[in-house]
């Protein structure tokens, strides 16, 4: 597979240093891949292919088991991000109140594709199922503020205090 | 241990406390179907992953049906495994499992030899009512020896615990979820690309076609076609243990003579025997190991000759590379003769002359394609096929292989003696390097050639043999993972072994991932270790020094055992590779 990147020394020697000291701190490594692999996402943003394998070995479960864990759940992308993620539940709450309707809003005003950066490298929309705020339907997220009860007429205006940052 | 009362299909039982009710069932002459279970415990193989849903049965008092295979016994539990909830539940799981199988069972290579297959027909399966979409993935032939093939995979998983938890190679996980999963090394990778060692396990196990050896009998016919090609062929000492499987024989029964038959009537201008390779590798191993232990050289020795081992230790050990013997496998040994001493002394042209293995494995096929195992260019091995293979060329030929007359090997490279027999299996190459090495060091007669304390199936075994003043400490271990053990140790300076033998399959090479199918019956592998022994005691010599034609090769051509041209035709070196 030619689009798979396993070059490590690729990555970046300052958020790497972070996680080491992360990883480092964890009593039992080994069990616990979600937690290092949360963080890694957390400090890098996203956990590219080279990523995946410097944990794997700095840790010492297989690459496989490693990859096998973030393909799995849907918290964890491998595909790099823009500096913003909007996640939007389109579980059974959040759908019927109208989500998809927020969901195309949202990627028409950014003119992007789900899991795709913005032009302007600020955002990225992925849609996630049930996040457990059913109340709130429906329910988005921008990085770790939620938003509930999010209409159309909503979003250009929440997009906006992320705009206005830069 | 405390029994349990139970009933299956108004049958009264008693059965010891942890039973599954599959294990119970078959005590009342019931045959619950399975498909992802697999047991071979003396061989330390379990996959318990109740992933298929096709061993379901009602249990008294449950709204939901429960797979026996998993599901312990309790006292007063009651069991129907043959109602028609069961029953119809049991074929709507298979039905959904095949409703996504390509429908290609005729060209299909494990065609009547699929686990699938006969539990369709086992289950009565005349249609599929569940229509839906397809998978549609790329098969995966990068390597030389596996064939992966996703869209035939039931995600049993048990070619994930071989890999996994037996093996520890850590290569095959389930990536993605839901209809997006697959099997496959982290990220996709072609398999050619990660530290698959090609032990074949995956494929001694795989109940379909997903994973299944490459296919290289159509090579090895267009060969046998070409007028100006002279092609010889050699034999492993597993595969006359286990051959006679594909034609209906008893496991282990001894097929050599038919064997050897057979091959001459494919057309093979000559028939060797790989015993003759391995004679010869304890010509040079017991050699080395005696020059090891006079000279301070680096101990333990490890044998070399399974190549899934020798890929395991290059990506998982890169640092330990000095500790394997540099003899080369049997069959590139003598590959390596057969392009020379043999080509010369019948005067052939190397270009022209072309070697086959048929072998009890799939790494050997990748093993013969090392570009360092070769001579200016010529590859020492051009062709390497399965037991499997092999038999089904057999029955491609027409030939009628349970009633062949017995045939001799070609004398040349056809002599060995019943050390050489033994490599098949695990315990056996150690064994035989010990009686070769025991009068080397003593220059004594060795009067009690049998070691039993080298003999066995545990996984790790030790033993200490006195040869002379010296207390000779060996060790065993067969898997991979068992392998694992020991290198930790070694690697941790806790060991202190002089040699170890290592067979990366479970059983040594009579449980290849070549051989003809094992369908979880762990008594198929030691019927053929059995066998081996037999033959061993038949033979009438049983050290590889008292082979005849190994010591004429030694004379005519090699010289010196362990020197200067012995060296640079039957040893090697070993390159660290990288663990993904």
């Amino acid at each position: 597979m030619s689009n798979v990147n396993l070059n490590i020394s690729e990555l970046d020697r300052d958020l790497l240093n972070e996680l080491d000291i992360y990883i480092e701190a964890t009593v039992d490594p080994n069990g616990s891949l979600i937690n290092i692999l949360h963080k890694a996402q957390l400090i890098f943003g996203y956990l590219p292919h080279n990523l995946q394998l410097y944990i794997s070995r700095k840790v010492g479960v297989d690459a496989a088991r490693v990859n096998g864990v973030v393909s799995f759940y849907s918290y964890f992308t491998e595909k790099k991000t823009g500096k913003n993620v909007i996640s939007l539940c389109m579980g059974t709450a959040c759908y019927v109140k109208g989500s998809e309707k927020v969901l195309h809003k949202l990627l028409k005003t950014l003119d992007v594709q789900k899991n795709e950066v913005t032009e302007d490298k600020l955002f990225t929309v992925r849609d996630v199922r049930c996040i457990g705020a059913c109340g709130l339907a429906p329910i988005m997220t921008v990085g770790e503020k939620v938003y509930g009860h999010v209409k159309e007429d909503m979003v250009e205006g929440i997009l906006n205090q992320y705009r206005g940052e830069e | 241990m405390k029994n349990i009362n139970i009933v299956i299909n108004n049958n009264e039982l008693s059965v010891p406390e942890g039973t599954t009710v599959l294990e119970a069932s078959r005590n009342v002459g019931v045959d619950i179907p399975t498909l992802c279970h697999l047991e071979l415990p003396d061989f330390g193989i379990v996959n318990k992953v109740a992933s298929c849903r096709v061993c379901v049965v009602e249990i008294e008092g449950r709204g939901a049906l429960s797979p026996s295979c998993a599901e312990k016994v309790y006292e007063g539990m009651v069991v129907k495994t043959d109602s028609l909830k069961a029953i119809n539940a049991r074929r709507s799981n298979l039905e959904l499992l095949l409703s996504n199988h390509p429908f290609e069972c005729l060209t299909c290579q494990k065609n009547l030899d699929c686990e699938l297959q006969s539990l369709a027909e086992k289950l009565n399966i005349r249609e599929i009512h569940a229509k839906g979409i397809k998978m549609d993935y790329p098969i995966d032939t990068s390597s030389n020896s596996i064939i992966k093939d996703p869209n035939k995979c039931v995600m049993c998983r048990r070619c994930e615990t071989m890999c996994n938890e037996v093996q520890t190679v850590g290569v095959l996980s389930a990536i993605k979820r839901g209809f997006d999963v697959v099997v496959a090394p982290a990220f996709n990778l072609d398999m050619v690309d990660t530290s698959c060692t090609y032990c074949g396990q995956c494929v001694a196990v795989c109940p379909t076609a997903a994973l299944t050896e490459r296919n290289d009998t159509s090579r090895v016919w267009r060969a046998l076609s070409r007028e100006r090609e002279h092609v010889v062929v050699q034999v492993a000492p597993a595969v006359r243990v286990a051959i006679g499987e594909m034609f209906g024989l008893e496991p282990g029964t001894i097929s050599t003579g038919k064997l050897v038959t057979a091959l001459r009537r494919l057309g093979f201008n000559a028939v060797f025997d790989t015993n003759f390779g391995a004679d010869l590798t304890i010509m040079e191993e017991a050699r080395e190991l005696v020059h090891r232990i006079e000279n301070n050289g680096t101990l333990p020795m490890l044998t070399s000759c399974c190549p899934a081992w020798v890929k395991f230790f290059e990506h998982q050990f890169p640092e330990l590379l000095d500790v394997p013997s540099t003899c080369k496998s049997p069959q590139t040994m003598l590959g390596a003769i057969a392009k020379t001493y043999y080509a010369e002394k019948m005067d052939l042209n190397v270009k022209n002359l072309k070697v086959v293995s048929i072998m009890p494995c799939v790494a050997k096929k990748a093993e013969s394609a090392r570009p360092e195992l070769s001579k200016e260019d010529e590859l020492h091995v051009d062709f390497v096929l399965s037991t499997r293979e092999f038999g089904h060329m057999i029955k491609e030929a027409g030939i009628d292989f349970t009633s062949l007359e017995d045939g001799k090997f070609d004398n040349i490279l056809g002599e060995s003696t019943g050390a050489g027999a033994i490599f098949g299996t695990t315990g056996g190459v150690i064994e035989a390097a010990t009686r070769t090495a025991y009068e080397l060091i003593t220059g004594e007669n060795l009067e009690k050639i049998e070691f039993e304390q080298l003999r066995g199936l545990e996984g790790i075994r030790e033993a200490t043999v006195s040869i002379g003043d010296l207390d000779l400490k060996i060790g065993i271990a067969h898997g991979l993972g068992n392998a694992r053990k020991l290198l930790e140790d070694i690697k941790a300076g806790k060991a202190n072994y002089h040699a170890i033998e290592i067979m990366a399959c479970p059983g040594g090479c009579i449980g290849g991932g070549g051989q003809p199918y094992h369908h979880g019956d762990q008594n198929v592998i030691k019927k053929r270790q059995a066998a081996i022994y037999e033959i061993d005691k038949a033979t009438p010599r049983r050290k590889s020094h008292e082979n005849e034609m190994v010591l004429k090769l030694y004379d005519d051509y090699l010289g010196e055992p362990y020197g200067k041209k012995a060296h640079s035709l039957l040893h090697t070196c070993y390159v660290p590779a990288e663990k993904i």
